[in-house]
């Protein structure tokens, strides 16, 4: 047991989970945008 | 007499554990039907190529001098030298998924993010037991639950235990629906596992389908540069699916690709099944660190979904945080069984379909991000 590779291995779990967390968030975001935009326009075209 | 007999004298006990292993292998795919496309492949290479003097792997013979293999040749060319079998695959799982559960209802793409936990998770026991980051990190990953992401990822690492990881990759997959149960129940009451989650989804229009691909692609590719082989491809069998108008190659990726590569990837991943890299205690102990990645990625889901629960009014059953990880569609059936299992009225197969697909995005930017953040550390 390296107690050097843990701590890397602990570095590694916040930072990979962060990275994967900004990740899937921006693409939500983004994904929630694009579906606003096209039903806005949806309903325009009702109108 | 001796020629005929030069073979059976040449087999060691580690091969015979191989025969073995690959016995339970083509056992598990065909009595069990577990992942049978890639378990019986590797069950037969992992024989083939334990073969005393196996010509299947080169070999030097005395007076004639090397021989080529057929499965080392493939292993070096389509995954040491490019990756190219495991990454070629991600066509056609692309145009394979439907994103439509997950595009209607945004909020499940979190849930894709908090199952890979258990990657993280397997990284850290890996380095308590010994293990170095570059291997800790490629045993990490087999808590993907994504055999061809755990191959390429393993593989670009230099791992010496490419072969385990796959074995336990394909095979923790196949026993989603045992291994799941287990971990949902450790967490969860019998309450929340009742709670029922109506089903409201929003239009999903074709723009929509058809920039998500992309843009996917270039969010991955700015934040974790090394997963765009693995996004890149997987959304690039997506866009061809969803665009409507290249539906030929659309179903030349979801079948003629997709099972060609699948075959040639079982027996290709059985040159690391050697019994001379193959049967050695760090094979157990990869096993056993396997397990405790699915177990967590299952517990990281239904934990981050509890969460999530406390801020808001619409409870989400913690169960839909389970299905995040990427074994699709096993691991949304699993969540539907259980529900119906505790309320034979509750449906939440779309919203755990959701969850489960976005898991399938969320384990190839693990990849992608665990290549980089090991480069690194080791640089």
């Amino acid at each position: 047991m390296n107690i050097e590779t843990i701590l890397i291995a602990l570095d590694m779990m916040w930072k990979g989970m962060f990275g994967i967390f900004t990740v899937i968030i921006l693409i939500t975001l983004i994904v929630m945008l694009l579906t606003k935009i096209s039903k806005d326009e949806t309903d325009k075209e009702d109108i | 007499m001796d020629f005929l007999l030069s073979g059976i004298m040449a087999i060691t006990w580690q091969q015979c554990v191989m025969y073995l292993v690959g016995g339970v292998l083509i056992y598990l795919a065909i009595q069990k039907g577990f992942e049978p496309s890639l378990l019986l492949p590797m069950g037969f290479g992992a024989i083939l190529v334990n073969l005393p003097a196996s010509g299947v792997i080169n070999q030097t013979l005395a007076g004639i001098g090397e021989t080529n293999g057929i499965i080392q040749w493939l292993f070096e060319v389509g995954i040491e030298a490019s990756e190219a079998l495991p990454i070629l695959l991600f066509i056609g799982i692309g145009a394979m998924i439907d994103f439509g559960p997950l595009l209607s209802q945004p909020i499940m793409f979190l849930f894709g993010a908090a199952a890979q936990f258990g990657i993280f998770a397997a990284v850290l026991f890996a380095a308590f037991m010994g293990f170095d980051i570059t291997d800790a990190a490629s045993i990490g990953i087999i808590g993907a639950a994504d055999g061809p992401t755990s191959i390429l990822v393993s593989q670009m690492l230099n791992s010496k235990y490419v072969g385990a990881i796959a074995v336990a990759a394909y095979s923790y997959m196949a026993l989603v629906p045992i291994i799941q149960p287990f971990a949902i129940k450790l967490v969860t009451t019998k309450k929340e596992r009742q709670i029922k989650m109506p089903y409201n989804p929003k239009s999903v229009s074709k723009m929509t389908r058809i920039l998500f691909p992309i843009i996917v692609t270039f969010i991955a590719g700015l934040v974790a540069p090394m997963s765009v082989a693995l996004v890149g491809f997987l959304m690039f069998g997506n866009l061809i699916r969803e665009c409507g108008v290249l539906e030929s190659l659309s179903d030349a990726a979801q079948n003629m690709l997709a099972n060609l590569i699948t075959l040639l990837l079982g027996m290709t991943i059985a040159f690391s099944m050697r019994a001379d890299v193959f049967v050695n205690i760090e094979t157990v102990m990869i096993m056993a660190i396997g397990l405790l990645a699915f177990v967590f990625d299952t517990i990281g889901g239904v934990l981050f979904a509890k969460l999530i629960n406390l801020f808001r009014k619409e409870k989400i059953n913690p169960m839909i945080g389970a299905a995040g990880i990427s074994a699709f569609p096993m691991s949304s059936r699993v969540v539907q069984k259980m529900a119906l299992k505790e309320d034979p009225t509750n449906i939440l197969i779309m919203h755990a379909a959701g969850a489960n697909v976005s898991g399938q995005i969320a384990s190839v930017v693990a990849g992608g991000m665990i290549m980089s953040l090991v480069a690194n550390y080791i640089k």
